[in-house]
């Protein structure tokens, strides 16, 4: 197949491009939620996202609550941001972060004000900036403006076989074409770590991997209980055939084809070495990678599953593909590409890889993808540790 | 190219995974092997649904399961060719 050199995406005041043109209500913190979920009830054209944390947070847990806030508001595919929290220091500094970018963002704090006068006055910004967005229009953008980030979910062996393995070669394809690539979940590696690390494209890559990946391990261990079993592989994973995390493990790594990465991110970290694939530092919770991902700057998400994970994305659209078909069968609604005919023989991975590639462009291009059309919306906070 | 029971990854891998909705007891099973295109046969010895493991020989505790011709457990009770390989048999060498 010739693959398609542009798609139609939003072009952002600082270079980027969008897939998606959201205009955000973001809350600082759990108790603006109400605030912001009001306003974007107000005014339409406008989606809140609301979260659970953001208060009494310190050292490095406050600062990947700022890098996601932040970074949430700096992907290109919003167009503009309304920033609300409870006071003013902690908004002003996500508003002027975002603001970096050229695109419209203005903040509100709701002490001395209250919940009403701040809806009131939220409100008229963002129809303002609600009907400023309508009259984006999409144009021809690169391939390379696509920043393409993956992670698996409810895996089974199928994933492993064949839904993974054609992530990996839509990477293997797309690469030449000077995309950003992003996959994760350290925890996920375990059992293919030290094959992983030597996926690492320089010594340094390789080392900060296996650093990344210890630091996870040894605080896996030490808050395990004597069981992870319902945990890593999860019930869903052993009910579709995945025995142990180093299964898992192999499964996962497929959905990176032949590629080397380039880098190692923090959790919600932007990457700043340029094209190609790397590795984030995340959870393996489907919502929390997502979300870091999104942080990230990555546009548009490819998910593979097995047993049937539906999570969605309020501002990165994730794409969903199967190669269970059972699950193609019974969770129609949520399986955006159909891969389950590799295991019958009747399709290979190259075919697979070529139709997965046309369901992403057509995502990049407008088209809603199921988790889209369905609602749903997870935007989870990654939490490292307690709170003061 | 007929449609195959069982998709093995790796030449070295002991374990084939179920590609059909489920085997039946005594079952052939034609098993492809994804690396070097081959096909074996193997016979189920139960019935194993879809996505879960049949063993390609008879496997003794503390053996090793090889998958994408890799390690990924042990053997905690012996195995033997053609059962079900799953988590009443194998457990992770991790955690």
């Amino acid at each position: 197949m010739e693959i398609p050199k542009s798609f139609l995406g939003y072009k952002r005041e600082n270079g980027r491009a969008g897939t998606r043109n959201h205009v955000i209500i973001l809350p600082v913190d759990d108790i603006s939620n109400a605030c912001a979920e009001a306003v974007a009830n107000n005014i339409k054209g406008t989606i809140a996202l609301p979260h659970s944390y953001g208060r009494l947070q310190f050292g490095a847990d406050l600062e990947l609550h700022f890098r996601t806030m932040i970074g949430t508001g700096k992907n290109p595919n919003v167009a503009a941001v309304i920033v609300i929290g409870i006071e003013p220091k902690w908004t002003k500094r996500i508003v002027d972060e975002i603001a970096k970018t050229g695109k419209p963002v203005e903040g509100f704090h709701i002490e001395r004000t209250g919940d009403i006068g701040t809806i009131m006055k939220a409100s008229k910004k963002a129809q303002e900036f609600s009907q400023w967005a309508s009259e984006k229009q999409r144009e021809e953008c690169p391939l390379s403006d696509l920043w393409i980030s993956v992670k698996c979910g409810e895996s089974d062996t199928t994933s492993g076989l064949a839904s993974n393995p054609t992530v990996g070669n839509l990477m293997e394809k797309l690469e030449p074409f000077g995309v950003h690539l992003c996959f994760g979940e350290t925890s996920e590696l375990t059992g293919a770590e030290t094959v992983c690390a030597e996926r690492g494209a320089n010594p340094e890559a390789k080392e900060k991997f296996m650093k990344t990946w210890s630091a996870y391990n040894d605080f896996i261990l030490k808050e395990a209980t004597d069981d992870l079993s319902e945990s890593q592989p999860t019930a869903g994973n052993i009910a579709g055939g995945l025995t142990t995390i180093e299964e898992k493990a192999f499964g996962n790594f497929q959905k990176i084809g032949n590629l080397k990465f380039i880098d190692v991110l923090e959790p919600a970290e932007e990457p700043k070495k340029g094209k190609g694939l790397y590795f984030m530092d995340t959870s393996s919770a489907a919502a929390e990678c997502v979300t870091l991902q999104a942080a990230g700057g990555f546009n548009i998400h490819l998910f593979p599953t097995g047993q049937g994970n539906i999570i969605g994305n309020p501002i990165e659209p994730v794409v969903k593909l199967t190669a269970n078909p059972l699950t193609a069968k019974l969770m129609k609604e949520h399986v955006d590409c159909d891969v389950s005919k590799i295991l019958s023989r009747e399709m290979n991975l190259s075919q697979a890889g070529d139709e997965l590639i046309k369901t992403m462009l057509k995502v990049a291009n407008g088209r809603l993808t199921c988790a889209e059309a369905l609602g749903h919306r997870e935007f989870v906070m990654t939490k490292l540790y307690r709170s003061a | 190219m007929s449609h195959p029971d069982l998709i093995i990854h790796d030449e070295k891998d002991n374990v084939g995974v179920v590609v059909i909705e489920t085997t039946k007891k005594g079952q052939e099973c034609s098993a492809w092997i994804m690396e070097n295109d081959k096909t074996v046969k193997v016979n189920s010895n139960g019935e194993v649904p879809l996505g879960h493991k049949i063993a390609l020989k008879d496997l003794n505790e503390g053996d090793t399961i090889l998958k994408y011709g890799h390690d990924i457990g042990k053997v905690v009770k012996s195995i033997k060719k053609g059962d079900h390989v799953h988590v009443h048999n194998v457990k992770t060498k991790k955690w």
